[in-house]
C-alpha cells in the first residue's frame, strides 16, 4: 500500500501512485485492507489532474475525496460509497451509479449520472448536455443549469434543476420526473409541464435537504412524460 | 371465372412492381406505418454458400476423417485480460435478450453451451439468474439502452461485450413491442409494462472511438483487468470500424453481417442497411492484418452462420470463432410445424396461421406469439419450449456443426480447425469472389486484382 495514512485520512497522490493501484486498493478495502482502513477514515486522492476512471466500481461504504478535477467516469457505477470531487468532473460522472452518494463541488461535463439506477448525485455548479440521460432510478440534484437533452429517455428517478434547463428537456421521457426552478428553453418530444402535487413538493424538499440547498420547493415546476409515444402511433410522424 | 387455357389473356408481371412491391405499397397505404419483423434479411445475398473448399489431393495430405485428431479448442481475449475465455469449440451462442426470448430459452441455451464447452451471451435486457446459473461461460453485453446493466452482473460475467451495432440494423437501437413487456421484463428494464420499447442507438455516456477507449478502460478498472472486453459492430464500414475498435483497446472484435437476425426491427432496415457477412469478414481480417494484430485481437464472426461449412469458411477466411443466433433459434424449433411438450409432439400449424404465416415463413418474433414458445413471454406459449428439450436440441445442433467443421478441416489436411486458411477457399460467383477477395474456382483471378 503506497498511500499515506493518518488517524482520519489515508491519501494517495496520483502523481506518485498509478491509478490502477489506487482503484485496486479501493476495491480490496473490505477484504484485503479491512484492518488498515476504518469506516470513519476518508480516502483522499490528490492531484487527479483530469485522469479518467478514478474510483470506478466501488462497492463499500467508503468516504472518498478527490481533490482536483476528474476526467471521464469518476465514481462510475458507484455502490455504497460517498465520493466527493473537490473540482470539476468530466463526462459521465457517476454513470450507472447503483447507490451511495457522489458530489461534484464544481461543474459537471456531459452525461452526468447517465443511466444511474440509485443513489444521489449532487452537482453544485452547472451540468452540461444530457445530464441524467437514460436515468433508471437514481436522483440527481444540479445547483446550477443543465444543458440540452437532459433526462433524455430517462426511465425512473428524479432530476432536480435549481437553475435553468436547455433545449429538449426530458425528450422521450418514460417515468422519470424532472423538477425545474428556472427557465426551460424548450421541452423535448412527449415531455410536458404538470401541476406540482404535495408529494412533489415533499420530494423536492427532501432532495434539496439531502444536497444542502435552501430553495423554496414552491419555486419548482414538474416535467414528466405525456406518455403519447408509449405505443406506435402513425400520426406521431417524426416524433419518434 | 375460370377461362379455358386457350383464351387466358397474356398477363405480364412487372419486374419493378412485382407482388412483393405491390404488397408493400398497399400495406404502407393502408397503415401509414412501416413493417416491423423479426429474424434477418430474406433477400438473396452473396454468402458462404458461394464459396467452396479445395480439399487435399496430391499437393496436400488429408487427415483420416475418423481416426486422426483435429483440435477445436479456441481461446479468446488474450490481449489484455488476465482471464481469457477458453472454449472447446469455436462456435458460440450470440447475444439475444431475455425479453425477446423467454427465460426457459435462456436457460436452455446456457445448458447447451455448457455441455458443449462454449459460451452464451446475454442481450438487451440484462442478465437473468437462469442464464448465469446454467452457463459456465457467459458473455455480458453492455448496450446503448443499459437496461438492467449493473456492476454486480459485470463482476459475475466471464467477458463483457460492448455492443455498438448489430448486423440486422447497424445504426439502429433495439425494439421490443409492448406485448412482450410482461411484469418481469418490465422490471428488469425499468420500464412500464406493455409499452412499445425503443432502445437508444447510441451509448448514453460516450460517442466516438476516443471515448470508447476510455469506456473500455473503465470496464477494465472495474473488473481489475480480469475479463476480456469484446466490441461488437454491425457490418458496414467494417475495415475502419475494426481498426478503431482495436485501437480503442478491444480484446476481441465481433463483426455481425447483414444476414444477422433481430427480434424486431423495421423491415427496411433489415433488408437495406449493412453489408453481407463474407464482405465484412474480409474487411475485418484485412484491418487486423494491417495493424499486425491478427492473433493478438481475436475475431468472432456472426450473421447468417448456419452450417458446419459456414463455420469452416468463416474460420478459413480468418475468424477465430463464430457466433450463431438464428440457427440456434431454429434448432430450438423456430419455424418448425410442431413443438414438444410433456414428451408429446403437438402441431403448431394453426397458431402460425392465426399469425397470418406458416411454418418455414414465420418472422413474427416481434409479436410475442411464437407458436413454438421460443420468442415469447406469454405464460402459455413459453411452456412449449422446455429447457431440457431445448438444451438437447441446441447441443445436437452445435455438435453437428462441430463435426462438419472438423470433417472439412481434416479433408483440407488440418490438425486444428484454426489452421484452415484462405488458400483453402475459392469462390463460385463473381460477387462472392469480389467481396471475399478469393479467386473464382478454377482460376487464379480475384476481381479487383490484376494478374
Amino acid at each position: 500500500m503506497d498511500g499515506v495514512t493518518s488517524a482520519t485520512s489515508l491519501s494517495f497522490d496520483l502523481r506518485q501512485t498509478p491509478l490502477r493501484q489506487v482503484n485496486q486498493f479501493l476495491h480490496d478495502v473490505q477484504t484485503v485492507h479491512i484492518q488498515t482502513v476504518h469506516s470513519t477514515q476518508t480516502v483522499q486522492i490528490l492531484n487527479p489532474d483530469g485522469a479518467h476512471n478514478i474510483a470506478v466500481g466501488l462497492d463499500a461504504p467508503l468516504q472518498v475525496e478527490i481533490v482536483g478535477h476528474t476526467g471521464y467516469y469518476a465514481a462510475g457505477m458507484n455502490q455504497l460509497a460517498t465520493v466527493t470531487i473537490v473540482g470539476n468532473a468530466g463526462p459521465g460522472v457517476a454513470e450507472n451509479m447503483m447507490s451511495g452518494r457522489v458530489q461534484v463541488q464544481g461543474f459537471a461535463s456531459v452525461s452526468a449520472g447517465a443511466s444511474a439506477q440509485g443513489g444521489l448525485l449532487v452537482i453544485d455548479g452547472d451540468a452540461s448536455l444530457r445530464c441524467g440521460i437514460s436515468l433508471k432510478g437514481g436522483d440527481i440534484v444540479v445547483g446550477g443549469n443543465v444543458g440540452s437533452f437532459s433526462a433524455f429517455m430517462a426511465q425512473a428517478g428524479r432530476l432536480v434543476i435549481c437553475g435553468d434547463a436547455g433545449d429538449a428537456l426530458g425528450d422521450s421521457l418514460y417515468e422519470a420526473v424532472i423538477y425545474v426552478r428556472g427557465q426551460i428553453k424548450s421541452l423535448g418530444a412527449d415531455a410536458q409541464l404538470e401541476p406540482m402535487t404535495d408529494q412533489d413538493y415533499a420530494a423536492v424538499a427532501d432532495l434539496l435537504a439531502q444536497s444542502g440547498r435552501f430553495h423554496d420547493p414552491q419555486e419548482f415546476k414538474r416535467v414528466a412524460s405525456a406518455r403519447q409515444l408509449y405505443h406506435w402511433n402513425a400520426d406521431a410522424n417524426q416524433e419518434y | 371465372m375460370d377461362m379455358h387455357p386457350s383464351v387466358q389473356p397474356h398477363l405480364e408481371a412487372s419486374a419493378g412492381y412485382d407482388r412483393r412491391i405491390l404488397n408493400y405499397i398497399q400495406n404502407a397505404a393502408a397503415h401509414g406505418l412501416y413493417e416491423i419483423r423479426g429474424l434477418g434479411a430474406k433477400r438473396h445475398l452473396p454468402h458462404f454458400d458461394d464459396l467452396v473448399f479445395l480439399g487435399a489431393s496430391l499437393t496436400r495430405y488429408p487427415l483420416e476423417g475418423y481416426r486422426e485428431k483435429c483440435l477445436t479448442k479456441t481461446v479468446l481475449g488474450t490481449r489484455f485480460a488476465k482471464q481469457p475465455i477458453e472454449l472447446e469449440i469455436p462456435i458460440t451462442i450470440a447475444g439475444m435478450s431475455f425479453g425477446s426470448l423467454s427465460a426457459n430459452v435462456k436457460a436452455a441455451l446456457g445448458l447447451a453451451a455448457t455441455e458443449m464447452g462454449t459460451s452464451t451471451t446475454t442481450g438487451d435486457g440484462g442478465m437473468t439468474a437462469e442464464e448465469r446459473l446454467s452457463s459456465k461461460t457467459l458473455v455480458y453485453q453492455c448496450l446503448p439502452s443499459r437496461y438492467g446493466f449493473n456492476p454486480n452482473d459485470i463482476r459475475q460475467a466471464d467477458a463483457i461485450e460492448i455492443v455498438i451495432g448489430q448486423g440486422a440494423k447497424p445504426g439502429g437501437g433495439g425494439m421490443l413491442l409492448g406485448q412482450k413487456i410482461n411484469p418481469r421484463v418490465a422490471a428488469m428494464r425499468t420500464l412500464p409494462e406493455g409499452v412499445d420499447q425503443r432502445s437508444a442507438c447510441r451509448h448514453p455516456d460516450w460517442t466516438g472511438p476516443d471515448d470508447l477507449t476510455i469506456k473500455i478502460q473503465e470496464l477494465r478498472e472495474l473488473t481489475d483487468w480480469q475479463k476480456p472486453i469484446y466490441v461488437k459492430v454491425g457490418a458496414s464500414r467494417t475495415f475502419n470500424d475494426v481498426k478503431l475498435a482495436v485501437h480503442a483497446g478491444a480484446d476481441v472484435i465481433v463483426v455481425d453481417g447483414m444476414q444477422g437476425g433481430t427480434a424486431a426491427t423495421q423491415a427496411v432496415f433489415i433488408e437495406h442497411v449493412g453489408i453481407p457477412t463474407i464482405a465484412a469478414v474480409r474487411q475485418a481480417v484485412d484491418a487486423l492484418e494491417d495493424m499486425n494484430m491478427k492473433g493478438t485481437v481475436q475475431l468472432i464472426v456472426s450473421g447468417g452462420v448456419r452450417t458446419g461449412a459456414d463455420v469452416a469458411k468463416a474460420l478459413a477466411m480468418g475468424a477465430d470463432a463464430v457466433s450463431i443466433g438464428q440457427g440456434i433459434l431454429m434448432a430450438l424449433g423456430c419455424n418448425s410445424d410442431a413443438y414438444i411438450q410433456d414428451d408429446t409432439h403437438h402441431s403448431a400449424v394453426a397458431d402460425y396461421h392465426a399469425l397470418g404465416t406458416a411454418p418455414g415463413y414465420c418472422h413474427h418474433c416481434h409479436t410475442g406469439q411464437c407458436p413454438v414458445g421460443v420468442t415469447t413471454q406469454d405464460p402459455v406459449l413459453e411452456k412449449r419450449l422446455e429447457p431440457a428439450v431445448g438444451a438437447k436440441r441446441v447441443k445436437n445442433y452445435l455438435k453437428t456443426l462441430n463435426m462438419e467443421l472438423t470433417t472439412i478441416a481434416r479433408a483440407c489436411g488440418k490438425q486444428n480447425v484454426h489452421h484452415l486458411e484462405r488458400e483453402d477457399l475459392v469462390a463460385l460467383t463473381l460477387e462472392a469472389a469480389a467481396m471475399a477477395q478469393l479467386p473464382i474456382a478454377g482460376t487464379s483471378w480475384i476481381p479487383g486484382k490484376s494478374g
